[in-house]
């Protein structure tokens, strides 16, 4: 194809866009915008199977039947939300085994927020509400993504995340209204978790390296800092009912414009832990790793029993 | 630390109660026909989105390829006398 030919195409590609026609899988599209799709779109699937981790941590340890059925139900969703993402990245000719060994050599990136340890059950609650609530400021927003099978996807996992944030904002209800050592356990976890959470919907526009493009592709269709003071301003008035307080002491209601003016994020913080200094980005890949190698029996098991099944019923048919 | 060999691909096809087709919903990895039955069960019903699941291996899909949509779909365009708006009918003619 000549560069005239493949500028038409692009050009073409960005009225549909523009009309707002969905892609859909065997469409043609620019090289850029499948790489880019790629990245973000098993960069999700990354953050919901490692965002496993730091919840599983607290199952067997939950304080009551209820909240351990809520929270195994939680866990099997983020399987399910990982496997639904990894679909979608398939449909554009991703390998799911590459993409799997990418994360297991540290070559793909998940969201920094499960570097971050579980400490006490009031984490349990503060994920749920925050970095649910985080994620889901996102999620909403891609539901109308320019890609199909995402935009499809997300759609299917906002549905069943808005259950996660209740569970975890229950959870910090129930603590926040119990004994002065619970409330002091609700308030330890929101001061741990509302920095990281925040810094979740990523880098300041200015400091954005992929946003405009993705902007023009509508694969985001929101800036971060727009996502980011939407998050603070729902959450604020939820934090004051709990009777907790944020850990920002520039926080205040900014009559004029009508938002929260909130403190400077510490992006140094950010970029440690995204580089993979992060109290427990080691730990994470490492339990990733020996998931994957003690599997490994497992899945060859199982493909050769199938093997074995198959011949067998060929056998079977052909003497009858 | 690559399999030797990768499961197959599937397509599910979930039917969300009788009365209704069956619907894509995604696809997933399984050795074999039962065990993708079985995890679409698990990934893709767990708030009864179904009464009926079917699933075919990703391969045995034959699809039309969108640079050919013109030529398949748009001789339909120009055929508007297949549709009843077509045809005109004064105002007092009921029920048709």
């Amino acid at each position: 194809m000549s560069d005239q030919q493949i500028l038409n195409l692009e050009e073409r590609f960005q009225q549909r866009i523009d009309a707002e026609i969905k892609v859909e899988p065997k469409d043609w599209m620019p090289e850029k915008y499948r790489k880019t799709l790629i990245r973000q779109i098993s960069q999700h699937a990354h953050s919901e199977i490692v965002g496993m981790l730091p919840e599983g941590n607290w199952i067997s340890r939950a304080p009551s039947l209820r909240r351990k059925v809520a929270l195994l139900a939680k866990v099997q969703d983020e399987a399910g939300h990982g496997l639904y993402l990894y679909s979608a990245a398939e449909t554009l000719g991703a390998e799911r085994d590459q993409l799997t060994r990418d994360l297991l050599d540290g070559k793909a990136k998940y969201s920094s927020i499960f570097n971050y340890p579980t400490l006490s059950w009031a984490d349990i609650g503060a994920i749920g509400w925050l970095v649910d609530g985080a994620a889901i400021m996102n999620q909403v927003m891609l539901t109308r993504n320019s890609y199909g099978p995402y935009a499809r996807a997300m759609v299917k996992i906002c549905k069943e995340e808005s259950f996660h944030q209740r569970q975890g904002y229950e959870i910090m209800l129930t603590l926040a209204k119990g004994t002065e050592e619970q409330k002091a356990m609700a308030q330890d976890a929101l001061n741990r978790w509302w920095w990281p959470s925040l810094m979740m919907f990523g880098p300041s526009d200015a400091e954005s390296t992929h946003s405009a493009q993705s902007m023009k592709w509508k694969i985001k269709r929101k800036s971060n800092d727009e996502l980011r003071q939407q998050f603070v301003d729902v959450t604020i008035p939820q934090a004051d009912f709990l009777g907790l307080s944020v850990p920002d002491k520039d926080l205040k209601w900014n009559e004029e414009s009508g938002h929260y003016d909130f403190g400077p994020i510490d992006w140094d913080e950010f970029w440690r832990v995204v580089k993979g200094n992060g109290p427990c980005n080691r730990d994470r890949i490492k339990a990733r790793r020996k998931a994957y190698d003690e599997g490994k029996w497992v899945r060859e098991a199982a493909m050769a029993h199938a093997e074995k099944k198959k011949e067998r019923k060929a056998k079977l048919a052909k003497s009858a | 630390m690559s399999d030797k060999k990768n499961w197959p691909l599937y397509e599910v096809f979930i039917r969300s109660k009788n009365g209704l087709n069956h619907r894509h919903v995604g696809s997933l990895h399984a050795t074999d026909e039962e065990m993708a039955l079985e995890n679409a069960r698990d990934v893709y019903t767990r708030r009864s989105e179904g009464v009926s699941i079917w699933v075919v291996e990703s391969r045995h899909i034959f699809a039309s390829n969108p640079d050919e949509a013109g030529e398949l779909f748009e001789p339909a365009q120009d055929k508007v006398y297949r549709h009843p708006t077509f045809y005109e009918l004064p105002d007092e003619v009921k029920h048709i």
